[in-house]
């Protein structure tokens, strides 16, 4: 019994050691950069807060220090950041999702079906995705929202503001593509109702119509269409405006001041 | 040698007006010198501490300077070590007058530089954190707690999957998505071209127009009550019209109450 507290210090000593010659390795310390939390000998100074956004590639979107008052979450209620997170959430899910469906007006919902039944977390991934969706769309508008009642379009932000509107039709658009999808009954009918009003576009109405369903009525060309639409050509186009927002955010002099 | 400021020059005057009157007591004329070095930068020669009055203030060397291009014999005598000096005169520093003045100068002005000229502070320092660890637990906790939610949400509330798509079937009612359901709700009042494309397109316009529109720099509420109270309409015609569109429009998208004839909306 003695001898157990000497093991065990022995033993801390070692696991010690080899943290100390792990984290002094060349492979460590060429992955973790300077300011990372994971170097040995970390420690919080007002450097390494500076370090820690310099040399992440998630974090450098934001500058090293933010007025105080950007970080009040009663301010901003983190509506933009959420949207954000949430289409980050949704490109993941959404992924996750491709793995099990061919986008056939074949096999597109019963592939939707099986997901739901025989796939480990199907359902919860396609519930996850959903929701994700309906509430991505909620905080773009409430963004949108907050963002008009602090004024915050006004000089010199009017550019972003353009560039917000521009991201919440994309978001309106991501949505709306993705809910054909399932090929259900839901999907088809909203889906018609939504094209059909498409249609009345003036001057070219029909051909909006004609292009966006690949036809005159929706049929197996819309379905790939809009999966096309869904999966890549509106996540490319909304990150490259999503890309132009941020950077305007911080060009323009960080997020609104107080009222 | 630059515009002396019109201030410093009249208060050079004054001192020196002051100087003659009170010549006998011998000193406390280097004040105006000293409110000069206070309100511009002084560009200064050290001299040894102590020595000789030369008899002429700072300020006044400042306007002689001024006046010509030639540095005043008096002034140059300074430059000399106090042990050259000739002993004109004895400036005694008593314990209740400091030794400042024309008894104890330590310096000798070469020019006055406006504090405009050299630095011009445009930004003012602001209160700023640091993101890390300010910012970003922030956005951490509010990520967690979205996703949390998204979780439990999603393992208790299905997604609809209705049946299979059947052309053949028109479903009563057939209804958009529910962010497009005011727009449908509109296609029960005007012509199709009005509601679906004419009052959403001058919508979007409108919004892109916002900031190039309202002028009123204000951004507090009280300032634009106007620009507030147009926003909040807007939002609730959209906000009631959606929920008419989603809560109370049944089969033949007729008007129903939900707590009658049940809820005919699927997400």
């Amino acid at each position: 019994m003695s001898n157990l507290p000497t093991r065990s210090t022995k033993a801390k000593k070692a696991a010690g050691d080899f943290t100390d010659k792990v984290t002094g390795s060349q492979a460590w310390n060429s992955i973790f950069r300077p300011g990372s939390i994971f170097r040995r000998g970390y420690t919080d100074s007002p450097r390494n807060r500076s370090y820690v956004i310099m040399n992440s590639v998630l974090y450098h979107l934001h500058p090293v220090k933010v007025k105080r008052h950007a970080v009040r979450v009663s301010y901003t209620l983190c509506l933009g950041g959420l949207s954000f997170f949430l289409f980050i959430l949704l490109t993941v899910t959404g992924i996750f999702l491709m793995f099990f469906y061919r986008p056939d007006a074949i096999s597109a919902w019963d592939d939707i079906a099986t997901l739901e039944s025989s796939v480990t977390f199907g359902l919860l991934v396609r519930n996850m995705h959903r929701w994700a969706a309906h509430l991505m769309v909620l905080t773009v508008f409430l963004h949108m929202a907050r963002v008009f009642y602090h004024g915050a379009y006004k000089p010199p932000r009017e550019f972003n503001w353009v560039i917000g509107v521009v991201l919440l039709t994309l978001t309106l658009l991501l949505s709306f593509t993705g809910y054909l999808l399932p090929w259900d009954q839901l999907a088809l009918w909203a889906v018609t109702v939504g094209t059909n009003m498409m249609g009345y576009t003036p001057v070219f109405g029909d051909q909006v119509r004609f292009v966006l369903l690949g036809g005159v009525e929706i049929g197996r060309e819309t379905l790939i269409r809009w999966y096309v639409l869904h999966v890549l050509l509106l996540p490319f186009v909304i990150v490259i405006f999503m890309a132009i927002h941020f950077w305007r955010v911080r060009k323009d002099g960080g997020i609104s001041g107080p009222m | 040698m630059a515009d002396i400021p019109e201030h410093l020059l009249k208060r050079a005057q004054q001192a020196r007006a002051r100087l003659t009157g009170d010549e006998a007591t011998g000193g406390g004329d280097s004040v105006a010198g000293a409110d000069a070095g206070r309100e511009s930068e002084l560009v200064g020669a050290g001299a040894p501490v102590g020595g000789s009055s030369t008899g002429s203030s700072t300020a006044g060397a400042a306007a002689s300077a001024a006046a010509g291009d030639k540095i005043p014999a008096h002034l140059l005598d300074r430059t000399t070590p106090v042990a050259d000096r000739p002993q004109t005169e004895v400036a005694v520093p008593t314990a209740t007058a400091p030794p400042a003045g024309s008894a104890g100068n330590t310096q000798r002005l070469l020019t006055v530089v406006k504090s405009g000229s050299i630095q011009d502070v445009k930004t003012l320092p602001s209160d700023k954190v640091h993101v890390w660890p300010h910012l970003l637990i922030v956005e951490f906790v509010a990520a967690l707690a979205v996703t949390g939610f998204l979780l439990i949400f999603s393992i208790f509330v299905n997604a609809p999957l209705l049946e299979l798509a059947n052309f053949n079937e028109t479903t009563n009612p057939s209804k958009a998505p529910w962010y497009f359901l005011g727009l449908q709700e509109l296609l029960t009042m005007f012509h199709p071209m009005v509601a679906g494309v004419t009052i959403p397109g001058m919508g979007i316009f409108l919004l892109i127009l916002a900031p190039y529109v309202d002028r009123n720099p204000h951004t507090a509420p009280d300032k634009r009550k106007f620009a507030i109270a147009l926003m909040t309409i807007h939002l609730l015609f959209w906000a009631t019209l959606v929920m008419i569109g989603s809560f109370f429009r049944g089969p033949g998208f007729n008007f129903v109450f939900p707590w009658e004839a049940g809820l005919f909306f699927d997400f």
